[in-house]
């Protein structure tokens, strides 16, 4: 017979692994800061909830299934970031903002 | 204003307490998972529930505390008063295992968490309701803090009873005997007392034929999705913790949970 420790491994490999991305009072936008294992959405919603939320980091969260997402791989790092490296150009710290502007 | 309309209601301090050793005593029960959940994220879970339900607690037995104007605290009450003082449902001082102990091959059974939370928690919601409408204003403003952490704690033991009731052949007999042990001790919830009494006495009036229809239906509700069945309810023993009379399950728990006050009463962090 299946030891409990034994027979939770084998639950947590079932389970689909989930991206969990959480709003914070002050922030606009949900930022990732982790991921699980749940059965299902409604479930990973609710474990995040307990995991990532209990000191009130948030006020909304979001759970992706990993699987949708589609990563760049890091073999193709060269070709993809290193050709922005020397085109300081690109960044707008050459103008001058008008007072008028504010912060930016 | 006329005088006569600004009587204080104050809901009796047995009853305060009733609720205060509820929450007391089933946080320290589920507590007792902490380092040792089934999943990382069920320990963590298990533990945010213990807090809410400590929390709880201690609000409760601070406003008895501050009402008994005799220099207590809330201390003395979660740690000085002995089991027989101690007026929660026996349901809730139930050690962590059923009769499938064996089966399951562990003395921690998470079956019997779920379904004891899932219990405690359709009774609470439609409570902690009634009585943040109630006429004693403290009493009322605890529980509608309470109703907010119970909302959830309903719902996290009403995914986890759909998902083992609803499961595997294994969970679904897991979760089946639980329920079967458990629900006879439902019984306590409806039984009347001194207690009910005197808070009906003291002007805080229960629906208690609402709470129970809104207890069973939510019962109802969530058993049906889970595929479990309610045992059949037979004649016998009652259980009757909250006039004091225990299991001697609930000696070891206070044991466990008194010791350190006890043995350095007074101590400072």
């Amino acid at each position: 017979m299946n030891s409990p420790q034994t027979a939770s491994a084998a639950a947590l490999k079932e389970w689909p692994l989930w991206e969990v991305f959480v709003r914070s009072k002050q922030g606009l936008e949900h930022k990732h800061c982790g991921s699980l294992h749940a059965a299902d959405a409604a479930q990973a919603l609710v474990m995040a909830r307990d995991v990532y939320t209990r000191r009130q980091e948030g006020v909304s969260i979001w759970v992706v299934p990993s699987k949708a997402i589609t990563a760049s791989q890091p073999d193709d790092k060269a070709e993809l970031f290193d050709p922005a490296a020397d085109k300081i150009y690109r960044h707008p710290t050459f103008y001058d903002i008008p007072n008028e502007v504010g912060h930016m | 204003m006329d005088a006569a309309v600004v009587q204080t209601v104050r809901a009796p301090s047995a009853y305060l307490l009733h609720l205060a050793d509820n929450a007391l005593v089933l946080g320290q029960r589920n507590a007792q998972w902490c380092g040792h959940g089934p999943i990382l994220e069920e320990d963590l879970a298990q533990a945010n529930i213990s807090l809410d339900l400590i929390g709880q607690a201690r609000l409760l037995y601070a406003l008895v505390a501050s009402r008994a104007g005799d220099g207590s605290t809330e201390d003395d009450y979660a740690y000085f008063r002995d089991a027989t003082a101690f007026g929660n449902y026996t349901l809730l001082e139930l050690p962590q295992y059923g009769p499938l102990v064996g089966h399951a091959h562990a003395d921690m059974d998470y079956a019997i968490t779920i379904t004891r939370n899932f219990l405690y928690s359709a009774l609470m919601a439609p409570l902690w309701q009634q009585l943040a409408q109630c006429a004693d204003a403290d009493l009322a403003a605890i529980a509608a803090k309470s109703l907010k952490e119970t909302t959830y704690h309903l719902r996290h033991s009403r995914d986890w009873l759909v998902k083992l009731g609803d499961g595997t052949e294994t969970s679904h007999a897991r979760m089946q005997a639980a329920l079967n042990h458990l629900w006879p001790y439902t019984r306590e919830f409806w039984t009347e007392t001194a207690l009910e009494q005197q808070l009906q006495a003291a002007g805080v009036s229960l629906n208690w034929h609402d709470l129970a229809e809104d207890f069973q239906a939510l019962v109802d509700e969530g058993l049906a999705q889970s595929t479990l069945r309610l045992p059949v309810q037979e004649p016998g023993y009652t259980s009757q913790g909250k006039q004091g009379i225990h299991s001697e399950h609930l000696t070891y728990l206070l044991t466990d949970l008194q010791s350190v006050a006890r043995a350095h009463p007074g101590a400072q962090w």
